[in-house]
């Protein structure tokens, strides 16, 4: 056990690896998107905290995004904020922020269960995109608010795409590893616990509500950090970004690449991002991929692509079985007769 | 702010109350049966508009349209939720319908290079997408499934799946124009009462509202049909055992919600316009009513499409900045209060 999860760090690892030494020399349109794909990712991952781990499916997710890439936009357009050394500021104002905004949302959506869950979040999601959509003196409304420039500090000009590159390289990085070291803490174990039978983690004198409710918080500050690099990422921030499908979208990333693992969700918002974005130069009917890509997921593949191993592996182990003949059934079932 | 803005207002609010009923209405009764949080009922919506279009341009009726319209969505929910939402026994169907359309889709793909449509060699291009098929059927009945009714977060992303094929559909059938239904002549004018024009049409959707309302409750209350719903919505394992077929109203109860829907998009499109988007537009709309109201009640229903109707309305017209805000945040606070919503059965 313990060996093949240091194998499996040393392929994550050796891939990160490899994609922050190839991606550079590549052209400007796969940098923009490998790009595009680190940043979202944080908010996959983040969301797979919550749905894997926790067991709690939030539909609202994209809420935390859009408060870190709102509140990185209109510092940077009205305030002029934000562009040299102060970049570090506007990323510790958009973690807080949504932090804060998954305190509040935290102690409303915390208590329910199930689909209950599912339309609480998705009803603080759609106020979150209310706001945006609505509130043109601050938002833009519709057409949202340009991002002009990218910031300058340590002579680093991130306005260069591989420079920007590496810097959210190295927040994704970051960010997984702290994800990484989240999960295998014991309150990472006590969410797993919560998630496979809470009432038996209640009796074992568990505070489930505070744990599922810090766990929310902690999403909710991730999801902010990748809104401020979403924001400078793709240089304009709209009610797009807050709408219920890209909350969808997010989940569909973190089931598709197997909910419960972290990487999983990184390989699923890389296909869905790379799909979407090099489908739509090449055919018209690019969504017809992605709608069947949401189908077949979620009809065959519920584990996602990091499941299919284990997968096979069962399988394997069934026709294995039946070979010899005997499942464990029957052997106890022979053992107790006699 | 006088009198005048408060009955015009009042009078916007509650058609267009009217119009939320029709989807909610669905929705709510769905989500009660089944507990399926549906995010394809905004594009039953709007594919309701679409096909009235087409009735429209092939007949010149706009009478026909309607029920032909609310009838083919009707039929597309039932398909959808006997295939995919609920396919014990029929996966040889799901299966098939699957592998046809993704072979359909990689054969296109092939396309690009090969050019057997664009040289005209159609016959090809059938085989190919018929090896393909075959070879996927083959796959995907080889591949151990999990139930998908037990788990109500893939059930929602199923739904959204569907919902993003039936908006590329529409595209590639309607194209991404914006159409407008025009409704017969008679309903386009309006009705004088003092120095206040009521424009005929909202008064008709109210009218409709209420006509099926009416109609709806009475079904359910007092019939056979409408008791098993009911017992169904309240606990559908004690409906099973005194031996209601419960798969059968819940394809029922899909293929309603789906015309109640379709119905809707007809109605709208006149006043909302139909174009791409508008799926997912009134979506949250719909939850709100459900939610607002509770879920799987019809009274309730009615209720919340009013109250919605009525913030929505007002809530653009007095404070816009925040309009939407004022609508969903008082539906999560409801949700985070009683969860099944403010006239909902526990």
């Amino acid at each position: 056990m313990f060996k093949s999860q240091t194998a499996k760090i040393a392929v994550v690892c050796a891939v990160l690896a490899a994609v922050a030494i190839v991606v550079p020399n590549t052209n400007s349109f796969l940098i923009l998107l490998a790009t595009r794909i680190l940043a979202f990712s944080i908010l996959v991952m983040s969301l797979d905290i919550l749905l894997g781990y926790t067991g709690l499916p939030s539909l609202g997710q994209a809420a935390y995004l859009g408060v870190g890439a709102y509140a990185t936009a209109i510092l940077a357009s009205k305030y002029q904020f934000g562009f040299g050394y102060d970049f570090w500021l506007v990323v510790v104002i958009g973690v807080v922020l949504a932090a804060a905004l998954a305190a509040v949302f935290g102690l409303l959506a915390i208590r329910a269960t199930g689909v209950y869950f599912l339309m609480i979040t998705l009803a603080l999601g759609q106020c979150v995109w209310g706001l945006a959509y609505r509130w043109n003196s601050l938002t833009g409304g519709d057409n949202g608010i340009n991002v002009r420039g990218r910031p300058q500090f340590f002579g680093l000009d991130l306005a260069n795409e591989i420079t920007f590159f590496y810097v959210v390289f190295g927040f994704f990085a970051a960010s997984l590893l702290v994800m990484f070291v989240l999960v295998r803490s014991p309150f990472g174990r006590s969410l797993a616990g919560i998630r496979e039978r809470e009432l038996r983690m209640q009796i074992l004198g568990y505070n489930t509500w505070l744990h599922k409710y810090i766990a929310f918080i902690i999403a909710g500050a991730f999801g902010g950090l990748s809104g401020v690099l979403w924001a400078h990422t793709a240089g304009i921030v709209s009610p797009e970004n807050v709408i219920i499908t890209t909350s969808v979208d997010a989940i569909l990333m973190a089931v598709l690449g197997g909910a419960g693992t972290l990487i999983g969700g990184v390989i699923g918002t890389t296909i869905v991002i790379g799909l979407r974005e090099y489908l739509s130069t090449l055919v018209p009917w690019w969504q017809y991929v992605l709608g069947a890509v949401y189908v077949l997921t979620i009809l065959y593949l519920p584990s996602g692509l990091m499941g299919i191993p284990e997968r096979i592996r069962q399988r394997g182990s069934e026709s294995g079985k039946t070979k010899v003949g005997k499942t464990e059934d029957q052997e106890k079932l022979a053992s107790a007769a006699s | 702010m006088n009198t005048q803005f408060w009955i015009i207002q009042a009078f916007n609010g509650i058609s267009y109350g009217a119009l939320l009923f029709l989807l909610g209405a669905g929705l709510s009764l769905i989500f009660g049966v089944m507990r399926i949080v549906n995010l394809a009922h905004g594009s039953y919506f709007l594919l309701g508009g679409y096909v009235a279009l087409t009735v429209i341009w092939t007949t010149d009726s706009w009478l026909l349209s309607l029920p032909v319209a609310a009838l083919a969505i009707a039929v597309l929910g039932m398909v959808m939720e006997r295939l995919f939402l609920r396919s014990a026994g029929l996966e040889f169907a799901r299966n098939g319908l699957i592998a046809i359309g993704v072979a359909l889709l990689v054969a296109l793909a092939i396309d690009e290079w090969t050019q057997f449509i664009a040289s005209g060699n159609w016959i090809m291009f059938v085989v190919v997408a018929l090896v393909i098929a075959a070879g996927l059927y083959y796959l995907l009945g080889n591949v151990s499934t999990i139930a998908i009714e037990a788990d109500p977060l893939r059930q929602v992303l199923l739904t959204v799946g569907f919902a993003f094929l039936f908006q590329q559909a529409a595209l590639d059938i309607w194209t991404g124009n914006n159409f407008d239904i025009f409704p017969p002549g008679p309903l386009t004018q309006s009705m004088v009462i003092g120095q206040l024009y009521f424009p005929l049409y909202r008064v008709f959707m109210i009218a409709t509202a209420a006509f099926i309302g009416v109609a709806l409750w009475l079904a359910m209350e007092k019939t056979r049909m409408g008791a098993m719903v009911r017992a169904t919505v309240d606990d559908s394992e004690m409906a099973r055992g005194v031996g209601i077929d419960t798969s059968r109203i819940s394809m029922f109860i899909f293929g309603l919600g789906a015309f109640l829907a379709g119905l809707g998009g007809v109605i709208g499109g006149a006043f909302l316009g139909i174009y791409p988007g508008l799926d997912f537009e009134v979506l949250p709309l719909a939850f709100a009513v459900v939610i607002i109201g509770g879920m799987g009640s019809l009274g309730g229903a009615a209720i919340g499409a009013l109250l919605v109707g009525l913030a929505d309305n007002f809530g653009k017209a007095l404070f816009p900045e925040i309009s939407y805000f004022t609508l969903y945040a008082p539906m999560a606070l409801i949700l985070a209060v009683k969860p099944t919503g403010l006239f909902g059965r526990e």
